[in-house]
């Protein structure tokens, strides 16, 4: 049951993107399509579940016997830059198709602050392995599901016409505004 | 193109080149932490004394980081002064610190500082560098602080903790919540543009 409501908390009703305001970046640059805004959620999941896993391990198997909480920072980031390397050349290897469709996606998320959110996130809520397995999978569906949407809109936008002062990011921040209004209604799930 | 002055490497980071209004870096923390004055000053002071100091730096060492790690190295140096940031908040302004939450933590991937060494300070020299990350710094705490006071006044009817608004005035709390977030910025970007726009033509 704990479970649950972590994943439905994690996935709409504190959404990373729409109401932690975690992963802004890629939210407005990469939600042009709703293909790419697709590719880049899932890309985001994927090593979303991978670096939640891994740095809570390093936190509470390494960092925390030795009581080197002061470097969490470094370690993690530097735990998520190297994760980003190998699952690149991983996905390489394995699928060709899939490092196509992802490529130039997979190096920003280095630089996603969702990834980082999440790990310290659940080291700050101290949640035990499994909870921070599927609160990384609920904030990266979470994740996906906002770009997808913006995405969507974004693409129907296109025929509208708009202010000028308001073109570009302006309006998107003014439909995300929306967007989160809309999320404000999920408060009531649990 | 011209080569610019120190002065002008320090003054276009205020508007011109304005890391949120124009360039749309460092989203994130803009949005997350402007719910009063208080927090968006101390978020953009914060950003200002890693940015300097992570400039500083990667300016001195330009030289001596291979190009293929420079990002790695990057990161390890903003990661090291944003715990010294941070460390310093949590025993100097705790409630600050409490309020801000993971967003101190989160300036090592704030795009705008990074951007800043990947674009600026790996091919400058020192005193260029930090006029750069003093205007760009200075950019960003102002923005934020603006955008901030706007959503304390609207949300909360305050500024900076002291009332400043009529007697009957009834807070608008969607400026504090989330949306009130995106609507505000976007309403300033917007401005900007309109600003802008209007000196051009």
């Amino acid at each position: 049951m704990n479970l649950i409501v972590i994943f439905i908390g994690a996935a709409l009703i504190n959404n990373f993107v729409l109401s932690q305001f975690l992963g802004i970046c890629p939210f407005v640059g990469v939600s042009k399509k709703v293909d790419s805004a697709f590719s880049m959620g899932m890309a985001t999941t994927f090593v979303m579940v991978i670096a939640a896993m891994v740095t809570w391990l390093v936190y509470n198997f390494i960092l925390v016997p030795f009581k080197l909480q002061i470097l969490e920072y470094v370690a993690f980031i530097l735990i998520i830059a190297s994760l980003v390397q190998l699952v690149e050349m991983f996905i390489r290897k394995v699928s060709k198709p899939l490092y196509d469709a992802l490529g130039i996606f997979l190096p920003l998320i280095t630089t996603n602050c969702a990834i980082l959110g999440l790990a310290l996130n659940s080291v700050l809520k101290e949640y035990n392995f499994s909870e921070t397995l599927i609160y990384g999978v609920g904030a990266g569906i979470g994740f996906t599901l906002a770009l997808v949407i913006m995405a969507g809109i974004r693409e129907e936008l296109e025929l509208v016409d708009i202010p000028k002062s308001f073109q570009g990011a302006a309006i998107t921040m003014i439909i995300a505004g929306s967007l989160a209004l809309a999320f404000m209604g999920f408060a009531g799930l649990i | 193109m011209k080569e610019k002055t120190a002065i002008q490497e320090f003054v276009k980071g205020l508007w011109d080149e304005n890391p949120v209004l124009v360039q749309l870096l460092g989203l994130c923390p803009t949005l997350a932490v402007t719910v009063s004055a208080e927090n968006g000053m101390a978020m953009g002071l914060a950003a200002t004394f890693v940015l300097i100091c992570s400039s500083f730096l990667v300016s001195m060492f330009r030289k001596v980081i291979p190009g293929q790690v420079r990002i790695a190295a990057y990161i390890v140096i903003i990661a090291t002064f944003v715990t010294i940031a941070d460390r310093f908040l949590a025993a100097f302004a705790p409630d600050i610190s409490k309020s801000l939450g993971p967003f101190i933590p989160l300036i090592i991937v704030n795009c705008m500082i990074l951007g800043r060494q990947e674009a600026f300070a790996s091919k400058n020299g020192i005193w260029r560098s930090l006029m750069d990350a003093l205007g760009m710094g200075l950019g960003f705490t102002m923005t934020l602080l603006v955008l901030s006071s706007i959503r304390e006044i609207l949300g909360s009817g305050t500024w900076f903790g002291m009332d400043v608004m009529w007697g009957s005035f009834s807070p608008w709390s969607v400026m504090i919540l989330p949306p009130g977030a995106f609507l505000a910025l976007g309403c300033l970007i917007a401005g900007a543009n309109w600003l802008n726009n209007r000196r051009k033509a």
